[in-house]
């Protein structure tokens, strides 16, 4: 076991959004997590990544664990030196260039000279197929071009852990698809990844565990095939059938 | 204009042009570096709100912005030496007009960072920065940018500023008018060039503003 959370609570002024979630993550293990709009599963993710600090609950990490409501800065910062956070709108340094984006966490957070940086960085943007723009700034990129920078740039950190939070919701539709296919690729190369996504081919194909949540709770935590072919519970199902019906 | 006024002017204009180059604007850019090393600190206290320091702070603006800076030069130069503390003319120039204007120019600072997304800080943070570290490499100059036109606006006000330096003894260009003006009576003439010379100095400013401005939006980056 690699990643143990337990027990998340949260509340944002009084309304209680996270009701207590588990969830267990094993090395290689590409967890989709579905539900409707407003269930909490990006304020889950950045609770488990410590953007939004818990009301209650404990996460362990390759068997160091932590209270999440009490965890220290320091704390914060050496667990997520083991993790990578790709955003639904990519948040790439403005002011930086695709080459810039990607070595500042080496050199500036991790003290990698700057040559070095620099070699890890072409190959990590190689994985993604972005090798070609290293000078240009975010802004002269597509939103397609952006993720997959900001894939590299989760890369390039080395994490035993990429958290994803809807990657191509922001996108074009004729744009999905090439990050899609990075990330279909980071599994097949057993890459450990906790997605939050609409893209049910993805929860379906390249999942291999599915965390449905509504309300707060987890309503059904089940292998993907499982979890599409025999779900347990009615609101699954009742979620699976709207789905099918978009 | 008479013969013994054209020759006044002949003979003053490249002194108070010198007394301009060589103090009003070294005064001027001294004391905008302080205004901005202190504006950037204060405004960086109140986004990351930092207890106590914060208070502090605002207190600063409060009591800055609510009082002349002339009065300030006063209390400055001709007050504080009863309590001992007796400032050379130029150091007390500097440190007023560059504290006073810090205090405006903090709030200008702490708008422009507040204006960059929280997305970028927590990216940040994502990729294993610290805060100092964000701030310098990612949120600082994109708030600069953002910045930029304000801060040309404040170093311009500066240069016209520098002429209240007159009123506690520094030597610069506006007080050198009032002292060739005190032998010669030639008021209009020794004022207008005085405020030639200003808004010469203003115009290659404003001027080069523009340009920045042109360059900073031509280098690709920030800027959504
Ligand atoms: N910073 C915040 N302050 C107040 N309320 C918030 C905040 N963040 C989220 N919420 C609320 O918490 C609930 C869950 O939000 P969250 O963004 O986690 O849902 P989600 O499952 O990611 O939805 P979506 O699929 O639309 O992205 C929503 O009702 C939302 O309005
Ligand atoms: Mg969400």
């Amino acid at each position: 076991m690699m990643l143990d959370i337990r027990g998340v609570k949260k509340s944002f002024e009084g309304l209680e959004v996270l009701k207590g979630i588990d969830l267990t993550v094993e090395k290689g293990d590409v967890v989709a997590i579905l539900g409707p709009s407003g269930s909490g599963k990006t304020t889950f993710l950045r609770c488990v990544n410590f953007l939004e600090r818990a009301d209650s609950g404990t996460l362990t990490f390759d068997g160091e664990t932590v209270d999440m409501h009490t965890v220290k800065k320091r704390d914060i910062a050496r667990l997520r030196k083991k993790t990578a956070f790709v955003f639904q709108n990519y948040n790439l340094f403005l002011n930086k260039t695709v080459l810039q984006n990607v070595t500042l966490g080496l050199t500036a957070g991790s003290g990698v000279p700057r040559q070095q940086a620099r070699d890890i960085a072409v190959k990590a943007l190689m994985r993604v197929g972005m090798e070609q723009k290293l000078d240009s700034y975010p802004s002269q990129l597509s939103g397609g071009q952006q993720q997959r920078v900001a894939i590299a740039r989760g890369l390039a950190l080395d994490p035993e852990i990429i958290y994803f939070d809807e990657p191509t919701s922001a996108l074009d539709p004729e744009l999905i698809g090439e990050v899609l296919g990075v990330m279909r690729q980071l599994a097949d190369e057993g890459m450990t990844m906790l997605v939050v996504t609409h893209e049910m081919e993805f929860a379906k194909n390249v999942s291999n565990k599915v965390l449905f949540m509504e309300g707060g709770y987890v309503v059904e935590a089940a292998p993907s095939r499982a979890f599409f072919e025999h779900p347990q519970e009615e609101r699954s199902r009742a979620f699976l059938r709207a789905i099918r019906h978009e | 204009m008479s013969e013994r006024t054209w020759s006044i002017v002949v003979d003053s204009f490249p002194k108070m042009l010198d007394y301009g180059v060589r103090v009003t604007l070294p005064l001027a850019a001294a004391s905008f570096a302080l205004a901005l090393v202190v504006a950037v600190i204060v405004a960086l206290i109140q986004y990351a709100k930092v207890p106590v320091l914060q208070e502090l702070c605002r207190f600063y603006i409060w009591v800055v912005r609510g009082t002349p800076v002339l009065v300030q030069l006063y209390l400055v130069f001709y007050g504080l030496p009863s309590l001992g503390l007796v400032f050379d003319a130029w150091l007390a120039a500097w440190l007023v007009l560059g504290l006073n204007e810090a205090a405006y120019m903090a709030e200008t600072m702490r708008g422009a960072i507040e204006s960059v997304s929280v997305g970028q800080l927590e990216a940040g943070y994502c990729v294993g920065l610290n805060f100092p570290q964000i701030m310098w490499h990612v949120m600082l100059p994109q708030a600069f940018r953002t910045a930029f036109p304000a801060l040309g606006n404040s170093l311009i006000s500066m240069v016209k500023e520098t002429s209240m330096a007159a009123t506690i003894t520094v030597m610069e260009l506006f007080r050198q008018a009032q002292v060739i003006n005190g032998r010669v009576y030639e008021s209009l003439a020794l004022y207008t060039e005085a405020a030639v010379i200003y808004l010469m100095f203003c115009t290659v400013l404003s001027w080069l503003q523009r340009l920045g401005e042109r360059l900073l939006a031509r280098r690709g980056g920030a800027a959504k």
